[in-house]
C-alpha cells in the first residue's frame, strides 16, 4: 500500500480527519518552501499538498493564481518543485506529499520521465485539476508503475453514474471539490457537501477528502465529521501572501495557523 | 460539412481529432459539457433548430456574404484571379457573428439565461453582447485589461449593448487570461450560465460545434464557385488565431483534395524573434484551455506571452482540428510577419475600397507574396474574415496620427 492509503488508513483506525495543508513550490521564493512544509508537519498536517506553479490556472481562484505567479517570477519550475520534496523527503519519510497542478507542466517533462523523476524525489500522489478520468490512462499508466497515486476529482456537478466510473479509476483517496467554483471561493455550504459527500460515500470504498473554500477551523470541523480529512489551501497561501514583508514568520504562522486547524479537527 | 461518403470524420466520439482536442478541463465543468453535447447533436438533426439559425443568418447577419472578384488587386499583383469571401460585410463586421446566433439559439433552448464570453480584440464580444440583446439574455464579456486600453471603441460598444465588460488583470492580461477567467466563471455559474466560446478551440464539443456553425462560410463559398466560374477554386487563404474563419471556410472543401488550404498566422515581429503568435510554424504540442494542440511555451510547459500587431491573433494556442489537419498535411500553415500585413491592409484599401481587419490582412499579406509562385489561371479565394474599422486608431498611431 502506497503511504497515502497508510496514512489514511491509520487515521482512519484513530477516528482521525486527515489535515491536508496546501501551498505552492516557490512561494514567495523557493528557499521558503520546505521549511514552509516542516511547520505545517509540526503543526499536525498528515499530508501535504504542494501546488506546481503554471501561467494559467484556470481553476484556481485570486489568492492561489496570485502565488503562482509569484513562484513564476522568482523562476520556479518543475525540476525545481521535485528538489523541494526531495530535501523535504531527507528529512520526513513519512508524511506523503501530493502535488497538484495542471496538466500541460507534466507534459512538457513527459510522462514516463516526470513519473520517474516524481517517484525519486518522493511524491506519493498527484492532482491534475484539468485531466478528466477519460484523458488520464496514459499518465495513470506512468505513475502507477512508479506506485504513485493519481488522485481523481469529484465535484457537485458530477452525476452517480460518474461517480461510481470515478471510484473505478481512482487510486489512493477521492478529492470531492466542496463547490461550484474556484479554489478558495467563499461560497461553501456545508449542508449541500454534506448531501454529495453521502453521495460519494455510498458509491466508493476508497477515503474522501474535501477541498476548496475550506479557510477555518469550525467549516473544518463540521466537514471532518463526515469526510476522512480537509484541504485548506487559499487561507494558508494567503496567510503567506500577508507576509511578504516579514518571510521569516512564515514558518512559525504557518505551524500555529495548522495548530488550530488540528485542533478544531481534534475536538 | 465534407461530402457524404467522407473518409473525413472528425472529430471521434470522445472529442479528439487525431491526437489533439479532447476534453481537460475541471470535474465540475463536465457535466455542463455532456449537456451541450447532447442537446447539440439533437438540435443538429432538428430541421426546426437549423431553420431558425439559417433565419437569422439571413435576416439579422445578413447572409450570404459575396464572393467578390478583386479585380484591381488580381491586376496588380500579376498572378492568379483573386477572390474574397467578404464576412466583412456581417452585421458586426466580421464572421464571429455566425457562431455566436448559433449559440445563442443553444443557450435558449438549455433555459440558460445567461452568456458569457472572453474576447481579445473586442470583436467576439461585441458579438456576443449583440445576440444576448437580440435573444434577451443576460451578458459578462471577459478582456484582459491591456486590450481594453488598445479596443476602447469595442468596450464602449458592448456597452451600449447592455453588455458588462470585466477586465481581467491576472497574467499577461490579455486574451489567454481572458479565458482563464471565462472559464472561472462558468465553473462558477455553471447551472444558469452558457459560455459562448468565440474559436474553434476549449474542451469538446466547442471546437466541433464552432466549426459547423462557421462552416456555412465554406458552404457558401464552394456553391459561389461553381455557380461564378463554374469550378472550384485552386486556394483557399485564410488567417489563423484561434482558427474560426479559417476552419468555417475550409471544412465543406475538406474532401476536394485538389483545393489547397492555406492558414496564416501571425508571424509578429518575426518567426526568428520568438515574438509572434504562430504555434503551428514555431510551437509544442500541450494542453491549454480545455483542448490538447500546438502551443507557444516554454521548455517548462509554461505558455508563453505572444506577440501581433492585431488582438484578435494574438494568442498561444490553435484550434485542435487545426493541429489535425497540420498533422495529416492536409493544410498547410504559414506566416506573415506585422509589416506585411501592415501593407497589405494598406494595398487593399487603395485597390479595392475595402478595408479589412488587420487579422484578415494577414490571409492577405500572404497572397501578395506567394502571387508570383501561383499561376495565372489558378481561382484563389481570400477569407476577408472582418473590417478594419476598428483598427484605424492602431494603423494612425504608426503613422505618427492621433485622431
Amino acid at each position: 500500500m502506497s503511504r497515502i492509503g497508510q496514512t489514511l488508513e491509520a487515521l482512519r483506525s484513530q477516528q482521525r480527519t486527515a489535515l491536508v495543508p496546501f501551498i505552492t513550490a516557490g512561494d514567495p521564493h523557493l528557499d521558503a518552501t520546505v521549511p514552509a512544509l516542516n511547520a505545517l508537519v509540526q503543526g499536525g498536517a498528515d499530508l501535504l499538498e504542494l501546488g506546481v506553479p503554471f501561467s494559467d490556472p484556470e481553476a484556481d481562484g485570486p489568492a492561489i493564481q496570485a502565488s503562482s505567479e509569484r513562484a513564476l517570477a522568482n523562476g520556479t519550475g518543475l525540476r525545481d518543485v521535485l528538489d523541494c520534496v526531495a530535501e523535504f523527503r531527507a528529512g520526513n519519510d513519512q508524511t506523503p506529499v501530493i502535488l497538484m497542478g495542471y496538466l500541460n507542466s507534466v507534459l512538457a517533462m513527459g510522462e514516463g520521465a516526470f513519473a520517474t523523476a516524481a517517484a525519486e524525489a518522493g511524491v506519493d500522489g498527484m492532482i491534475i485539476v484539468n485531466l478528466p478520468p477519460e484523458e488520464s490512462d496514459s499518465l495513470r499508466g506512468a505513475l502507477a508503475k512508479q506506485g504513485i497515486d493519481l488522485i481523481l476529482l469529484a465535484a457537485p456537478t458530477t452525476s452517480d453514474e460518474r461517480l461510481s466510473a470515478i471510484d473505478r479509476a481512482a487510486t489512493g483517496f477521492v478529492y470531492l471539490v466542496s463547490l461550484k467554483g474556484t479554489t478558495g471561493a467563499d461560497h461553501i455550504s456545508i449542508g449541500e457537501v454534506k448531501q454529495h459527500l453521502a453521495r460519494l460515500r455510498a458509491r466508493t470504498r476508497l477515503p474522501i477528502l474535501v477541498g476548496f473554500g475550506i479557510k477555518d477551523g469550525p467549516t473544518a470541523r463540521a466537514l471532518g465529521k463526515q469526510a476522512d480529512g480537509v484541504v485548506v489551501g487559499a487561507a494558508i497561501v494567503s496567510r503567506m501572501a500577508a507576509l511578504s514583508a516579514d518571510t521569516d514568520a512564515i514558518p512559525e504562522t504557518l505551524r500555529q495557523f495548522a495548530h488550530d486547524l488540528r485542533q478544531a479537527l481534534d475536538a | 460539412m465534407p461530402q457524404p461518403g467522407s473518409n473525413y470524420a472528425q472529430p471521434s466520439s470522445d472529442g479528439h481529432f487525431g491526437q489533439h482536442g479532447g476534453r481537460f478541463v475541471a470535474e465540475t465543468l463536465i457535466h455542463a459539457l455532456d449537456e451541450l453535447e447532447a442537446l447539440y447533436e439533437q438540435a443538429k438533426a432538428d430541421p426546426e433548430f437549423q431553420a431558425e439559425f439559417a433565419e437569422d443568418l439571413a435576416r439579422f447577419v445578413g447572409r450570404p456574404s459575396p464572393l467578390y472578384f478583386a479585380r484591381r488587386l488580381t491586376d496588380r499583383l500579376g498572378g492568379p484571379q483573386i477572390y474574397l469571401k467578404r464576412e466583412d460585410l456581417n452585421h458586426t463586421g466580421a464572421h464571429k457573428i455566425n457562431n455566436c446566433i448559433g449559440q445563442a439559439l443553444l443557450a435558449r433552448r438549455m433555459g440558460k439565461p445567461r452568456v458569457i464570453a472572453e474576447t481579445g480584440a473586442g470583436q467576439h464580444g461585441v458579438a456576443t453582447a449583440t445576440v444576448a440583446a437580440r435573444f434577451g439574455l443576460e451578458c459578462q464579456v471577459y478582456m484582459g485589461s491591456v486590450d481594453i486600453a488598445r479596443q476602447a471603441l469595442n468596450v464602449y460598444r458592448m456597452k451600449l449593448l447592455g453588455a458588462s465588460v470585466v477586465p481581467v488583470n491576472s497574467g499577461s492580461k490579455t486574451l489567454k487570461d481572458a479565458l482563464n477567467e471565462a472559464l472561472r466563471d462558468w465553473v462558477t455559474h455553471v447551472d444558469d450560465t452558457h459560455y459562448i466560446i468565440g474559436t474553434v478551440a476549449g474542451p469538446h464539443p466547442f471546437p466541433m460545434l464552432v466549426r459547423d456553425f462557421q462552416s456555412v462560410i465554406g458552404q457558401e463559398a464552394r456553391s459561389q464557385c461553381l455557380q461564378q466560374m463554374g469550378r472550384l477554386p485552386d486556394t483557399l487563404v485564410a488567417c489563423v488565431g484561434g482558427g474560426s474563419n479559417a476552419l468555417g471556410l475550409f471544412h465543406p472543401f475538406i474532401d476536394d483534395e485538389a483545393v489547397r488550404l492555406v492558414g496564416v498566422e501571425a508571424a509578429g515581429l518575426g518567426l526568428e524573434t520568438g515574438r509572434h503568435a504562430a504555434p503551428l510554424n514555431d510551437g509544442q504540442v500541450g494542453v491549454l484551455h480545455g483542448n490538447k494542440t500546438y502551443l507557444m511555451q516554454d521548455a517548462d510547459g509554461q505558455i508563453s506571452e505572444t506577440h501581433s500587431i492585431s488582438a484578435g491573433l494574438d494568442y498561444p494556442g490553435v484550434g485542435p482540428e487545426h493541429s489535425h489537419l497540420k498533422d495529416i498535411g492536409r493544410a498547410e500553415y504559414d506566416a506573415v510577419t506585422d509589416e506585411e500585413a501592415l501593407a497589405a491592409f494598406r494595398l487593399l484599401n487603395e485597390t479595392e475600397g475595402i478595408m479589412p481587419a488587420l487579422e484578415s490582412s494577414h490571409a492577405v499579406a500572404w497572397v501578395v507574396r506567394e502571387a508570383p509562385r501561383l499561376g495565372a489561371g489558378q481561382i484563389v479565394v481570400i477569407n476577408l474574415s472582418g473590417r478594419g474599422d476598428k483598427d484605424i486608431e492602431t494603423v494612425a498611431k504608426l503613422d505618427g496620427t492621433t485622431l
